[in-house]
């Protein structure tokens, strides 16, 4: 019946384009990246061919090998062989190749095809392919492999038409004559004779290729264009999402505004004017920053680079426990440690994977930023200039990047001097083609960012700003009270009690206090000072936040707060994905028990500095 | 000679991949990636510090390599 529903699933080597194609197929909000390892979860579509037969789409890690050698790969031999615990066994396994790299993709093709399931190829990138003059015979191809080879271009709309009408008349066949398996020397000969009667190629790569990795890989430039990169991202984060930042900040403070003089004075009216629309509205301030780092993030991506990088830096980051792998990861991380500790499945090495998913939450990830942004802009003069070039403010923000990139450096470097088990870790690792990024992939990127953001912000953080305005709010002060109405809270009792353990560090008890919101989430340290100092009695928006700030704090205080972010271990979403990637309570333990001594000590060295020297 | 003795841009043309211990995981993955007999090779460039790892050229692909890993791979210049 070929009305049945059927289950499909995708598989090929790192790199093939089957995450492209399977957005393609299932118009699914799925990240498309070009490095190995992006696809670590496992990731189902639906979708309806044109007869109306349903077809169930399961996108699986790509892999080279089904002599699996990481987690991700173990995943796919699983669900192939039907191993997988759950996973029923795919009806039609599509295997996707691409055209312009067949020398290596057909070998995995062929030992896909030995377990004896119905396989079809998919020949994508078939659009590269004839730009680089690559000619295939598909109906030797198809003959000589024995089975049904359709061409697909994943990143265009309609590329994959062929296969979806392929799939649309299949036949679930009743058996399949199962090969006798052969060694894997084997299979290669098998590809070379394959290739030789059925594809030629004017030259084996791209010579954008070749021309691009002439200076992105250059030991000098390489390096200059990576630092450059690097510096513009952080650069542009300031100079492009600063100025909407303080519009919209603006923005909500006129709305707030509104809303308060529209009330009746009394609790209510506080609660909109001083806790949602003082503490939420000035998280949601920094959502045009957050997307602007990840627009470079999801471009760099796309493109290719990545791994580049990776290669460039793997001698430096081995020389600190870590791996030039770890760079995709870490890199992540600057975006938020959730996706980074999860994306180092994708190292093969289990030592390599627990380092770096120990050191990824100390990467400034995005929810840093509404903190740093605060704190720099009101302590940090706007209008200076460094050597005319940069702007003061950017340059301090460079600064506490680098910082968690040299505290990362240094407990690596422990790590692995701590380690008795010298054996050898491998680093095998492709450099895929450049590829324009697609409008359409950064589009749904971004978006998928942007809305995880604002879910955040009223979930989690809606509930804790109005836990901290009901704290900072209740009980009203005893009748005849000389100090602010705050000071008799709550919020003023924890606060003070907290301050005994936080004073050394120069913070005091309102900032103590707004540490217990951010280990649910960083940035509601933001929206818990904005309410704790609009209730008593401050302007509430971000800049009338920083007013306050500067009129309580010191300089000394900011940037020992500053410090203690960049190392201190919140964030209890970072801490559950360690538990559930490592399925050890004892590393949780370990990563919290270290980023506390060391943030602690580092902000309480950096306090009293700063005192010292001002 | 191994793969890790060949200068930048030298080309070679791969021999076998030796097991470095009792069943090796890394060789056997790379005779997967296509290190195998006959297979034409070529060091695309070397990283900064110290040269490590290479890039290979192998077939369509570009692999990064650390020296440790192409040390076991045996290769022999192409007859010119």
């Amino acid at each position: 019946m070929s009305t049945a529903s059927l289950r499909v699933a995708l598989v090929g080597n790192p790199n093939c384009g089957k995450t492209a194609l399977f957005n393609q197929l299932t118009g699914g909000r799925q990240k498309v990246a070009n490095y190995a390892g992006v696809t670590v979860e496992r990731k189902e579509g639906r979708f309806t061919s044109h007869s109306g037969r349903q077809v169930q789409l399961l996108d699986l890690p790509g892999a080279y090998s089904l002599e699996a050698t990481s987690p991700d790969e173990r995943i796919t031999r699983d669900v192939l062989l039907g191993r997988y615990p759950g996973e029923a066994v795919p009806d039609l396994i599509v295997c996707v190749a691409d055209a312009t790299n067949l020398r290596l993709h057909l070998r995995f093709v062929l030992e896909v095809c030995r377990q004896g399931r119905p396989v079809v190829l998919a020949l994508n990138m078939m659009d590269a392919a004839r730009k680089r003059g690559i000619a295939i015979d598909i109906p030797a191809l198809q003959q000589r492999l024995g089975l049904p080879v359709v061409q697909t271009v994943a990143v265009k709309r309609g590329g994959a038409q062929a296969l979806i009408e392929l799939v649309d008349g299949y036949v679930i066949p009743a058996a399949i004559p199962h090969e006798s398996p052969a060694p894997a020397s084997d299979l290669h000969a098998e590809v070379r004779s394959l290739l030789a009667a059925t594809v030629t190629m004017p030259r084996a790569t791209d010579s954008t290729d070749d021309a691009i990795d002439r200076w992105a890989l250059h030991p000098v430039f390489g390096l200059a264009i990576l630092a450059l990169v690097m510096f513009l991202v952080f650069q542009a984060v300031y100079s492009i999402g600063k100025p909407m930042t303080d519009a919209i900040g603006d923005g909500v403070g006129w709305i707030g505004g509104l809303a308060g003089g529209v009330l009746p004075d009394g609790p209510l009216r506080g609660l909109v004017s001083d806790g949602l629309f003082g503490g939420l509205g000035t998280v949601l301030g920094f959502l045009p920053e957050i997307l602007v780092l990840f627009l470079f993030i999801i471009v760099l991506e796309e493109s290719g680079y990545l791994p580049r990088a990776a290669f460039l830096l793997d001698r430096l980051m081995v020389s600190v426990g870590l791996t030039g792998r770890s760079f995709i990861p870490l890199l992540s991380s600057f975006a938020c440690a959730i996706p980074g500790v999860m994306g180092t499945r994708s190292i093969t090495d289990p030592r390599d994977r627990l380092v770096t998913m120990m050191v990824a939450p100390l990467m400034t990830c995005s929810a840093r930023l509404p903190v740093y942004a605060l704190l720099i802009g009101a302590f940090i003069p706007a209008h200076r200039q460094i050597m005319g070039l940069f702007n003061l403010q950017g340059l301090v923000l460079f600064l506490l990047y680098a910082l968690g990139i040299v505290g990362a450096m240094a407990v690596g470097w422990v790590l692995k001097r701590s380690h008795r088990d010298k054996t050898e870790h491998a680093l095998m690792m492709e450099l895929p083609s450049y590829r324009l990024p697609k409008a359409r992939d950064i589009a749904i990127g971004l978006w998928e960012r942007g809305t995880i953001f604002l879910k955040r912000l009223t979930g989690v953080i809606l509930a804790l700003t109005v836990l901290m305005w009901v704290l900072s709010t209740f009980p009203a002060p005893p009748a005849g009270a000389v100090g602010p109405a705050i000071d008799y809270s709550f919020a003023g009792y924890i606060g003070r009690a907290l301050q005994h353990l936080f004073a050394p560090l120069g913070f005091n008890w309102q900032i103590s206090l707004s540490l217990i919101p951010a280990f649910a989430a960083r940035e509601t340290a933001v929206a818990a000072l904005a309410t704790v100092y609009a209730v008593s009695g401050g302007d509430a928006n971000t800049a009338g936040l920083g007013q306050a700030l500067t009129a309580h704090i010191t300089l000394a205080s900011s940037i020992s707060l500053m410090v203690w972010f960049a190392f201190a271990p919140q964030c209890m979403s970072t801490l559950a994905v360690i538990r559930r990637e490592t399925q050890s309570w004892r590393t949780v333990a370990l990563s919290f028990s270290y980023m506390f001594v060391l943030a602690y000590a580092a902000s309480l060295l950096t306090y009293h500095l700063v005192e010292w020297f001002s | 000679m191994y793969l890790s003795d060949l200068p930048k841009g030298a080309a070679a043309t791969v021999e076998h991949v030796e097991d470095a211990t009792a069943s090796d995981a890394i060789a056997q993955r790379l005779r997967d990636l296509g290190f195998v007999h006959g297979e034409p090779v070529r060091i695309v460039t070397h990283a900064p510090w110290g040269g490590d790892p290479l890039l290979v050229q192998i077939g369509s692909t570009r692999f990064a390599l650390r020296r440790r890993e192409a040390r076991r791979i045996v290769v022999s210049k192409e007859a010119a």
